[in-house]
């Protein structure tokens, strides 16, 4: 087998790179913060299995028919399917690099989010003075901890849109900044997808139960 | 059994009152002194040596994967000090209690003793231990300057830690939980468990389970990005490959376990029906999700570690991993097949003859590609010429200890068979054979193989061989009268036995611990007699075992930023591959280096979560409430740092390097 003669400088490179190799900061994030999302993915899983398996256990209780108000719900999934879409025009805005129109947009998504949360509680403030609550029966563990699993992320999805509004102001379109907002518009779209979910087996099949 | 009354809530300190302190355990009593002289002692000798800047600017806040990869070693192994006593108290309590004794631990001490030993060895001891052999080498191996989220992983151990606190808190304020370490329900439901040891293990492994799922995305996303130039994914070292295989295990588990305790939490805190007996509720349902997640978990431990012995096996029979391929892709497999058998933790709960056959046969698969991996290291050691260094010796240990335990696996995996042997000795012994002969027999391999390499002096080899010995002997003392006692029909955590014929197999099982404690004993001063014969045991080399690898090619322990110049790989075993050709190591040419800056938010966010667990064991709610809004700002406050790296300057490197140079001539 022959050897190669690597004594002279220039040949040192097959085995080291000699310059230093560009990695720049942030490189990976967008891969962390899918392989975060697929994590919390999981969760999801588990709370849609559980509400599978224990959903139709009434325990002599109020059971999806008498509950759940489908043009309430519909009217919900407007306002967050309408945030994902404010969402993408804040990006849209941000690969124009126009500071303002992302930040109007942000804003019009945050308002959106937060309607959708305000109509979650009042549902949940309704069906508890029905007296459907979380201890009734496993159906309504499964459909509180699943629908409000939900309404938790959209609570910090809201509190960090804030956070990164204010970044935005005080830093402008930086690049940190602009791999946040796409982790942030990421980790909303997701959420999204979780309500369509939620939407189609909890509500919709609910009602033919 | 009856439903307990739940204890009184104050308004200031919750259900936390004097009484919570268990003065009438003298046991807990003498241990808890025992900790506070001890813990006194250290925190005086740190004070007085004026060492806590620099633990806090070197260590606590460091990002640095080695020190962090350190920093985890040395958290498993003194948890695995707790674990291990936990271990003789019960070997003790079961040597004794025949004939009407009662031995010396009430029922409620002991069942917590048998749930915190279980808890702790699996999450604070193993997990730990093997993030922190994986954070620290896996770096090294693919030539790269750090982990891809290095903040993250410091991070990441504080929350482990902060779980190993909460467990330790959990000894000498209240009680930990009685449950058996997966805790199942209805028994860890508030009906039956109405006092805050479940709540300890509830917060404790939610708090690590943070940590644990981060730093699994964490090096996946390393394993990915951040691989040298020409290591493609079939030039990675079996290391890497099983480490990647187990950490994207625990990112498609740990997050099964978060959301069955937390639905078990909602159950005890908010009264839900998840898995109650009555209003609907399903125990087996939790009995199912803890086993989605339980079940990778173990394969999750002993992956990483079937790479360390494919390393060693290779390097000190001086000869290329026999059927790398055939290695890799049976660690896949395992890693898939892992998710098809959780049923077999439970063949008795009935879900029928098709259902049993289906999952026993999965679990019997496994058993091939396993299988596939011994004849791999068989053949490695095929014709080489082996050296029979600590870490061979270990794994050749650990292929005649863990063949017993898997074959003894696949009886269980028979579900006939399954119904006489569940919940009895048989399978603890079968467990602790591959956990203790599997996972442990490789952290020992792992540690004594890479010591040199992160402190840059070996081990002491008269201790380790001593360690070695106790550690085997005893081990089969101590757990093959466990499978005669299982085959016999014992069942598992009893406290006392009426038949006076099994007393002797416990007499012997615990005549085999004291073995093993001395082998613990040994590990300890071979520690200690290293460390201080350090000058003599010095290793400047850089590759004392000649490794195949490249973490082998740095220095020991390495610099900050690993690699001065990163490696180009062109061949499986890179490092053997650069000496074969007589490779040059550049000495000048030195670039700036681009490295992430230390910072203490890790440390403080854990801490912040530590005392919301507290606060939430305890129904302290003005302090769980100030704490979480204290953990929210605290994350929010760091996001505003935008500083998060600096450069270390070429002259640097270059004095760095230079002195290497002249190691490195001094030592030819």
């Amino acid at each position: 087998m022959t050897r190669p003669n690597l004594t002279s400088p220039t040949e040192a490179g097959h085995f080291y790179c000699l310059e230093e190799r560009p990695h720049p900061e942030g490189h990976s994030t967008m891969l962390g913060f899918w392989m975060y999302l697929m994590s919390d993915c999981l969760i999801f899983a588990i709370l849609f299995a559980c509400y599978a398996v224990l959903g139709g256990n009434y325990a002599a209780g109020p059971a999806p028919r008498d509950l759940f108000d489908l043009d309430l719900i519909a009217l919900n999934t407007a306002m967050l399917l309408l945030s994902s879409l404010t969402f993408g025009f804040a990006l849209i805005a941000m690969q124009r690099e126009a500071l303002g129109t992302t930040l109007v947009w942000l804003g019009v998504t945050g308002l959106f989010g937060a309607a959708f949360l305000g109509i979650e509680l009042y549902e949940f403030h309704h069906l508890v003075e029905l007296g459907a609550t979380p201890q009734r029966s496993a159906f309504l563990s499964a459909f509180f901890t699943l629908v409000g699993t939900h309404g938790i992320h959209v609570t910090f999805g809201l509190v960090w849109l804030a956070t990164m509004m204010v970044q935005l102001r005080r830093h402008g379109l930086i690049a940190a900044n602009r791999r946040r907002l796409m982790c942030l518009s990421m980790f909303w779209h997701f959420l999204d997808v979780i309500w369509i979910g939620v939407f189609t087996f909890v509500y919709l099949m609910g009602m033919l139960r | 059994m009856t439903p307990h009354p739940a204890p009184a809530t104050g308004p200031v300190l919750g259900r936390l009152s004097l009484e919570a302190i268990p003065l009438h355990e003298p046991i807990l009593v003498i241990t808890f002194v025992g900790v506070l002289f001890g813990g006194a002692a250290l925190l005086a000798l740190v004070t007085r040596l004026r060492l806590w800047g620099y633990l806090w600017n070197e260590w606590f806040t460091t990002v640095d994967h080695k020190r962090i990869g350190i920093m985890y070693m040395i958290l498993g192994l003194v948890m695995f000090l707790r674990g291990f006593a936990d271990a003789i108290m019960m070997r003790i309590q079961q040597a004794m209690a025949f004939g009407g004794s009662e031995g010396y631990l009430n029922a409620h001490h002991y069942d917590q003793i048998f749930t915190a030993h279980g808890v702790i060895m699996i999450f604070f001891v193993a997990m730990p231990l093997i993030t922190g052999i994986m954070n620290y080498i896996v770096p090294l191996q693919i030539g790269a300057r750090d982990v891809s989220f290095p903040f993250l992983n410091n991070f990441s151990f504080w929350m482990t830690a902060a779980g190993a606190a909460l467990v330790m808190i959990s000894l000498f304020v209240g009680e930990f939980a009685q449950t058996g370490w997966l805790a199942y329900p209805p028994l860890s439901g508030i009906a039956y468990s109405p006092n805050v040891g479940v709540d300890y293990y509830i917060w404790a492994l939610q708090i690590a389970g943070v940590g644990t799922t981060l730093s699994g995305i964490n090096l996946i996303v390393t394993i990915l990005k951040l691989r040298a130039p020409g290591m493609g994914l079939m030039k990675m070292p079996v290391f890497t490959w099983t480490s990647l295989c187990a950490n994207i295990l625990i990112v498609a588990s740990f997050p099964v376990l978060t959301a069955v305790l937390a639905l078990l939490g909602l159950d005890r805190y908010a009264g839900t029906n998840f898995f109650t007996n009555d209003l609907g509720g399903s125990a087996m349902m939790y009995v199912n999700l803890i086993w989605i997640w339980g079940h990778p978990e173990v394969y999750i431990l002993i992956l990483p570690l079937f790479g360390v012995f494919s390393e060693i096996a290779s390097t000190f029979s001086g000869k290329r991993l026999f059927g790398y391929t055939s290695m890799v892709y049976a660690s896949v497999c395992i890693a898939i097949l892992s998710y098809l058998v959780w049923l077999h933790h439970f063949f008795t709960m009935g879900s029928g003859a098709s259902v049993n056959s289906f999952f026993g046969i999965t679990t019997m698969v496994i058993s091939i590609p396993t299988g596939a991996k011994l004849f791999n290291w068989l053949f490695t050691m095929y014709r080489g010429r082996i050296r029979f260094e600590l870490p061979m010796m270990w794994t050749i240990a650990f292929m005649l200890t863990f063949v017993v335990g898997g074959m003894t696996g696949v009886l269980l995996a028979v579900p006939p068979a399954d119904f006489v042997l569940h919940n009895s000795l048989f399978l603890v012994a079968h467990f602790h054979n591959v956990i203790i002969g599997g996972v442990l027999f490789g952290l020992f391999a792992a540690i004594n193989y890479w010591w040199p390499k992160a402190f840059g002096f070996r081990l002491d080899d008269f201790w380790g061989k001593i360690s070695f010995w106790c550690w085997v002997v005893g081990f089969w003392l101590a757990f093959m009268p466990l499978y005669i006692l299982g085959l016999m029909g014992v069942t598992r955590r009893m406290r006392v036995f009426d038949d006076a014929e099994l007393q002797p197999w416990f007499i012997v099982a615990g005549i085999g611990a004291a073995v093993i404690a001395v082998g613990v004993a040994a590990m300890i001063v071979q520690f200690a007699v290293s460390i201080w014969r350090r000058e003599a045991l010095a290793e400047t080399s850089g590759d004392p075992w000649d490794g195949r690898t490249l973490e082998w090619a740095t220095s020991s322990p390495p610099p900050d930023y690993n690699f001065a110049f990163t490696p180009v790989v062109h061949d499986l075993d890179a490092w053997h591959d650069m000496k074969r050709h007589r490779h040059q190591r550049p000495v000048a040419g030195f670039r700036d280096i681009h490295m992430p800056r230390n910072t203490g938010a890790g440390v403080i966010l854990s801490g912040l979560s530590l005392v919301l667990g507290f606060a939430l064991v305890w129904h302290i709610w003005w302090l769980a409430a100030a704490s979480f809004v204290a953990l929210i700002g605290g994350a929010i406050v760091h996001s505003f740092n935008y500083k998060r790296d600096f450069h270390i300057p070429a002259a640097t490197v270059a004095a760095i390097e230079d002195a290497r140079t002249r190691e490195l001539a001094g030592g030819a």
